[in-house]
């Protein structure tokens, strides 16, 4: 009866600040500019489907694909355990779904047991790529700092929570006249416990389940802080991505009706009732100005590096790095939600993501080659964000390139990014070739 | 075999005789004042001529699509070249493109129609693929039989679009050897120009883009590199340069390597 109500009562913590972190998110993503995204919903579905249900895109990448599929599918199985544990400690029984399953039982056990097993083995090739250096992208040298310790703890935590679950097994199958046990591989471990009585064993098999159901609500905790989030936007991200080709750069409505005012004066009326409530705003200086999708893609990052490792500027040792450019957003937007919690939604910390997160330097270097959303394996799109903050630094803060500021020019006044005369547009077909 | 290209109407003066193009030939700034690129331009004009397709262009009247301004942020400039090309366009009655560019066709094709320009938009190398396949166009092969050609995949044909075979099928109608570099189709490696870089200096690195992506091309072994875009045709030929291979290695535009092969 105790074990219950102190089992209630950390399930109860557990997950009240579980939910509280999460509507921290929830609000944070919401702090981005409104953006409509309900179309097309049965390739949504499709898409998400075949992108986050089906690991499409993991799977390009072979190694990689194989033993992340490894972790996924022990991850989302395993759950069903886990979910038993809950049941036990709320009710206060013992491997309840033992007494729906009979003898099926220790078979699903078993094979759980074996996915358990395939993610410590996955955990451990993992942990080895990331220590060992290769490939690059998720070296210390490129994931510096906390992004390094996040992704170092994540793998040790679950290799942690797996070895619980196989020695809470390993005691319960130990124990003289076990009714469950033994499973298929925490009977090799169980004969370490030879010699231990019954009741050690009882400690034993207690203490890995407190440890495996503490474990479990402490990882689910620690998620809204770390980029393993993912396993639970993912899902969501996919859904709303872009469906549209990728090279179809959305036109910005409020230059559409300004343009039109200036080409078409006539339309001034029409054009001023359309007038939307929120101030116009060109391009984007902080995480505010941009839309809640691009926020959401900040907070799906899993900082794989794919993205940058396909780069074109990143490849050739330019400072842009995609995969920075969502870390920045999701850092900065971080940032802010502290300061809305601590001084209220007014306050400004007289920071902004571009400038003190994204430099031009990095802005400029990109090609808008789309080797980045093509290799994003959740359709996260940095090339949107980084659009944005040009967009910004030209037409807010006319902050453009020497070189470009001239190509403007030249488009404005010849109607080629050369300075070439209109007049001799046909010219070709006057030269032999 | 090359032949004289047969005089090429501008749309106002189709229009003056009241008459209408099939298509229009919208040349692109690169192919209307490039060296390198009118050269190009003069191909895919040749081809239209020997599949007697009636064609006009827009001339003076053309103006950049507002892509590179775009794209490096000038929202406000790409919408105003939007405006006034879709004013002539529609002025025009104008229903079907073809572009020697792929940064042109990807702007006209994906965000005019928002702007008010719904048109057939068409890259020259489909074009030539569709052509050959309805058997207006036959190609021999001659110089380019058994030579290994590589294809560098444009980002705004390619990933962009998802034009990745109609440039390797026409290539592979001259029975050239196909070679594929080891980044190719979606996973093809930028030439480095896109996004406006075409008209600045690239940020401080270890190398250049086009220097490596012209590594990749050489890698292949191929004689020649083909490519479908002005500006992937200016980078690449930079960068074989920059390797010392430009007595080897030729970089050709599809519609120059098909120029070629025309009978």
């Amino acid at each position: 009866m105790v074990e219950q109500v102190l089992f209630i009562l950390m399930l109860a913590v557990g997950v009240g600040f579980f939910v509280r972190s999460i509507s921290k998110i929830r609000r944070n993503i919401f702090l981005g500019r409104p953006l409509q995204i309900n179309d097309r919903k049965p390739e949504r579905w499709k898409t998400m489907a075949r992108v986050a249900l089906g690991q499409s895109k993991m799977v390009l990448r072979p190694v990689a694909g194989f033993f992340h599929i490894l972790i996924y599918v022990g991850f989302v199985l395993i759950n069903i355990e886990v979910l038993e544990i809950v049941l036990d400690g709320i009710t206060g029984s013992h491997r309840m779904f033992a007494h729906y399953l009979g003898d099926f039982y220790a078979v699903a056990i078993g094979f759980f047991e074996v996915l358990a097993v395939l993610v410590m083995l996955a955990c451990i090739v993992f942990l080895a790529r990331r220590l060992s250096g290769s490939p690059a992208r998720l070296s210390s040298t490129q994931l510096k700092g906390w992004a390094n310790t996040d992704a170092l703890l994540i793998l040790g935590i679950e290799l942690v929570l797996m070895t619980a679950l196989l020695v809470m097994n390993a005691a319960e199958g130990a124990m003289p006249g076990a009714e469950v046990a033994p499973f298929l591989v925490s009977s090799r471990i169980s004969p370490l416990f030879s010699g231990l009585n019954a009741e050690t064993l009882h400690w034993i098999e207690r203490l890995a389940w407190w440890f495996h159901a503490a474990g479990i609500l402490g990882f689910l905790n620690y998620l809204p802080f770390s980029k393993h989030f993912h396993i639970v936007l993912a899902f969501p991200n996919v859904w709303y991505s872009n469906l549209e080709p990728k090279g179809k750069f959305a036109n910005h409505q409020a230059v559409k009706r300004e343009v039109e005012l200036m080409m078409n004066p006539e339309a001034e009326v029409q054009s001023a009732t359309a007038e939307s409530e929120l101030p116009i705003k060109f391009g984007a200086k902080d995480v505010q100005d941009l839309s809640w999708k691009q926020l959401l893609d900040a907070y799906s990052c899993t900082e794989c590096g794919r993205c940058s490792s396909e780069c074109p500027a990143h490849q050739t040792g330019k400072l842009l790095s995609p995969r920075k450019i969502m870390m920045d957003t999701r850092d900065r937007l971080e940032e802010v939600g502290r300061n809305i919690d601590a001084h209220g939604k007014e306050y400004s910390d007289g920071k902004s993501l571009l400038g003190d997160f994204i430099t031009e330097e990095e802005l400029w270097a990109c090609t808008t080659c789309n080797a980045c959303t093509q290799a994003c394996p959740v359709n996260i799109d940095p090339l949107s964000i980084i659009m944005d903050l040009r967009r910004e630094l030209v037409l807010e803060q006319s902050k453009a390139p020497g070189a470009l500021t001239a190509m403007f020019n030249n488009v404005e006044n010849n109607a080629a990014p050369w300075p070439f005369s209109p007049a001799d547009r046909g010219n070709w077909r006057l030269t032999s070739h | 075999m090359e032949t004289q290209l047969n005089p090429i109407p501008s749309l106002a003066e189709m229009a003056a005789e009241g008459k209408v193009p099939e298509v229009v030939f919208w040349v692109g700034c690169a192919g209307s004042f490039d060296d390198r690129a009118k050269r190009v331009t003069q191909n895919i004009a040749r081809i239209l001529q020997h599949a007697g397709i009636q064609f006009a262009i827009l001339g003076e009247e053309e103006a950049c699509t507002g892509d590179p301004a775009k794209r490096a942020g000038n929202e406000f400039l790409f919408q105003m070249m939007a405006f006034q090309n879709i004013q002539v366009l529609n002025g025009y009655g104008v229903k079907k493109l073809v572009t020697g560019c792929p940064h042109c066709f990807n702007t006209i094709k994906n965000e005019y129609p928002d702007l008010g320009g719904h048109y057939e938009v068409i890259h020259h190398a489909s074009l030539i693929q569709e052509l050959l396949d309805s058997g207006k166009l036959s190609v021999r092969g001659g110089a380019f039989k058994g030579k290994k050609i590589t294809f560098h995949d444009s980002c705004y044909l390619g990933r962009a679009n998802g034009i990745y075979e109609a440039p390797r099928q026409v290539l592979e109608a001259l029975d050239a050897d196909l070679a594929e570099m080891k980044k190719s189709r979606a996973h093809g490696l930028c030439c480095g120009a896109g996004g406006a870089q075409m008209f600045k200096e690239a940020e401080k690195g270890k190398t250049e883009v086009n220097h490596l992506r012209a590594e990749q091309a050489l890698e292949t072994g191929a004689e020649i590199i083909a490519v479908g875009c002005p500006f992937c045709h200016t980078m690449m030929s930079d960068g074989v340069k920059h390797h010392n291979k430009e007595m080897e290695v030729k970089v050709m535009d599809v519609a120059e390597v098909i120029g070629h092969g025309l009978h």
